[in-house]
């Protein structure tokens, strides 16, 4: 019967499955950045690049005060789009105007760090990765495309920092189909330099990667400080627990 | 009418407190309540650690009572504000919040993985076997409920996850012949999943289903220490009554298994507290990445599956296509000749039997109704059956200890088709993943249907006639 037959053949193919390719660019790791100053610099680089298209509407300006920042530095220095230090972050741009300008929406970066967490890897890792993945392309309206989100509707925010790129493309044959070809991606080509160097540009996207990782969920350091001294009393506890529970079950024959 | 009222006469010098109990003993059955419930409630004594997951469930349930409490103060039920009175109010103004919250979410997730271990200890030791059929039926009851619940209240942060798996559960309904349609409009109340869904879903989350599952945990227990626990022997320790007039195997519940209890709670907050603070997503399946995006009417996702604790179910739905209608056809068929020929059913019976059968067979042809409602059919009924254990299970002897060897591994088998299932209902559908749970939907309902058969069959070995004990 065909149903056997079919049954047969997958499970020849198990083990290929388990271990099949979640396809995609791959997702460079971002690095660990979560001191002061980072996230510092990270909500700088946030409220003047990304702050003009993006809200925030689940951030209050003065919640970087947990990123030790105080009032009248936020109030100086971050305050664009609202009065008072305790209003959300929100965009100057309508969505109506955003929607006819780009083709969609720009998405609030609230949680996006916690949205974009995948198999391929953590929100911050993809953000890392699509944010240094902006290249040069004029078949797109804005004259930018992306690796990691291809034909994205945004352009490339950062692109005097990072200068203008273009991918290198080898074209292969494709190995299980003779008659197609594929391309892989071999590395980039500066084609005019950016303000800063390949490194530094890394660094700062990577401040920001954390500022946004931080947003998404400003308590998580309260939460794995707490978390430690939650598990050692109930260690305690369960020690105790232990004890008692012997101490009656003993006299049971 | 009973005896005329007795005021209790204690001394005078007596303690304040057993003064007041007996006052209020007087009036309510405090004492009474709490001797057969639990103080004096007899229990087996080789209780392992399987028997730990009844009272952690009863744990959670108060769990997610009092955090859902503390939620429901913070939380909007409209679909404008829904989705940041969670990110924004409760996530970081209320203080505190974020700790309510994530208790609450690995709540629901625990309180499934408990609720599963409990049930697979009814399965290995025969818990539901006469006389406890109505224990079995009344916990499958809070079973079907507490997946209500969880439907409910997954629709409430209002991300696209909880958006589009309303959707697509409440499309289900739609499926249902002639009145279909007009059902899951009635469900929803508009013609997408808004607003208006929300805010029923609400009511139904944070009182209407709490009440009925209150309620049902109360028959549970009311039921369980009327006819006893059973334990991992399967035998009955009330044969054996001592000089006291208790059963000579079993100890009462306080201290020997509050204290029991109690360490097992303790060893479970260990569990539960490090998810809620070190992995509160628990890697996307206790908190769905996709649920970080608020919903949105117009974009449906590449990728839309439960949460965890219900894709063993869906699996078996999204298994139903078109070509698998034919295998469960030949199934039906198959199985109509082995009652007919194997079961000790009267010639009624099975003449019954091969009538339903005939229908289901005609009823799958592609001409009369589409794959869709026999997969919201088979969908619903691999939740029922499992209600019906108590009366598909023939075996001679009730625990697992004294069946014949090979039936563990039928467990086995089953349990692996379980967690197959549920693993592929996480994954987008391919044709080999439809194929691996079709096999698995084939073996899941195997394992039921033919029980009467399979549980009888084999050697059994010799029941002892006292429970198995190692002191301390």
């Amino acid at each position: 019967m065909n149903f056997t037959k079919k049954l047969i053949a997958v499970l020849a193919l198990v083990p290929g499955l388990v271990f099949a390719n979640e396809g995609g660019f791959p997702l460079d790791r971002a690095p660990e950045r979560s001191d002061m100053a980072s996230l510092q610099n990270g909500a700088k680089l946030f409220v003047n690049h990304c702050l003009n298209c993006h809200s925030a509407s689940a951030m209050r300006y003065n919640k970087l005060r947990d990123i030790g920042l105080t009032d009248e530095q936020i109030k100086s220095n971050l305050l664009f789009s609202a009065d008072k230090v305790g209003e959300v972050m929100k965009t100057a741009m309508r969505p109506e105007d955003a929607k006819a300008w780009f083709g969609a929406a720009p998405p609030d970066l609230s949680v996006i760090a916690r949205a974009k967490s995948s198999s391929a890897g953590s929100g911050a890792d993809y953000l890392y990765t699509y944010l240094r993945t902006f290249y040069k392309d004029d078949t797109r309206p804005t004259g930018w495309n992306n690796m990691v989100m291809p034909n994205v509707a945004m352009p490339h925010v950062l692109w005097q920092m990072q200068g203008v790129r273009t991918p290198k493309m080898v074209e292969e044959s494709d190995p299980h189909d003779h008659s197609k070809k594929i391309h892989t991606f071999t590395g980039w080509e500066q084609v005019s330099p950016g303000s800063m160097s390949a490194t530094d540009f890394d660094t700062a996207t990577a401040d920001l990667v954390a500022y946004l990782s931080w947003m998404a969920e400003p308590a998580q350091g309260t939460r794995k400080k707490l978390g430690a001294i939650v598990l050692i009393f109930l260690s305690i506890f369960a020690f105790l627990a232990w004890r008692l529970n012997e101490s009656y079950w003993k006299e049971l024959k | 009418m009973g005896a005329a009222f007795k005021e209790t006469k204690l001394p005078a010098d007596a303690p304040a407190g057993h003064k007041a109990l007996a006052w209020v003993d007087d009036r309510f059955p405090l004492s009474k309540l709490w001797n057969d419930q639990w103080g004096k409630y007899y229990a087996p004594k080789n209780f392992n650690i399987w028997y730990l997951f009844g009272s952690l469930a009863m744990l959670i349930l108060v769990l997610q009572i009092v955090t859902g409490i503390f939620l429901t103060m913070h939380y909007k039920p409209d679909a404008a504000l829904a989705f940041n009175s969670v990110e924004l109010t409760i996530m970081r103004d209320v203080p505190w919040g974020w700790l309510v919250r994530y208790m609450h979410s690995t709540g629901a997730s625990a309180f499934f993985i408990v609720v599963y271990l409990h049930m697979t200890r009814g399965l290995l030791y025969g818990s539901y076997r006469k006389p406890r059929e109505l224990i079995w039926v009344f916990g499958f009851a809070i079973f079907l409920c507490l997946m209500a619940e969880a439907f409910f209240g997954y629709l409430l942060p209002w991300g696209q996850m909880s958006y589009w798996g309303a959707q697509v559960i409440v499309n289900l309904f739609g499926a249902i012949p002639v009145i279909g349609p007009d059902l899951s409009l009635w469900i929803r109340g508009d013609y997408v999943v808004s607003d208006a869904t929300l805010n029923r879903f609400f009511a139904f989350h944070v009182i209407a289903l709490p009440l009925v599952l209150l309620g049902l945990v109360a028959a549970h227990l009311i039921a369980l220490h009327e006819v006893g626990s059973n334990n991992p022997d399967g035998i009955e320790v009330k044969d054996h009554i001592g000089p006291d007039g208790h059963p000579l195997d079993a100890i009462p519940s306080h201290p020997y298994y509050t204290t029991k209890d109690l360490f097992g709670v303790s060893m479970f907050l260990l569990i539960f507290t490090a998810v809620i603070f070190y992995a509160p997503e628990m890697g996307g399946y206790f908190l769905e990445y996709n649920n970080f995006v608020p919903a949105n009417s117009m974009q449906t996702p590449a990728h839309i599956a439960p949460t965890w604790y219900f894709t063993p179910f869906y699996s078996v739905l999204r298994a139903t296509t078109a070509d698998f209608m034919y295998v469960l056809m030949a199934a039906i068929a198959l199985y109509v000749v082995f009652v007919w020929f194997k079961s000790r059913l009267s010639f009624k019976a099975k003449a019954a039997v091969a009538a339903i059968a005939l229908v289901l067979i005609i009823g799958m042809l592609p001409q009369v109704l589409d794959a869709k409602f026999w997969g919201v059919v088979l969908f619903g009924s691999s939740v029922v059956i499992i209600g019906l254990l108590p009366w598909l299970d023939h075996s001679p002897v009730r625990s697992i200890r004294y069946r014949p060897n090979w039936h563990m591994w039928v467990y086995v088998l089953f349990g692996l088709s379980f967690v197959a299932l549920g693993y592929l209902g996480t994954q987008l559908p391919t044709p080999a993943y439809t194929l691996i749970s079709q096999v698995c939907t084939l073996l899941y309902f195997s394992f039921f249907l033919l029980m009467p058969w399979w549980s009888a069959a084999g050697r059994f070995k010799p029941v002892p006639t006292r429970v198995t004990f190692h002191p301390h």
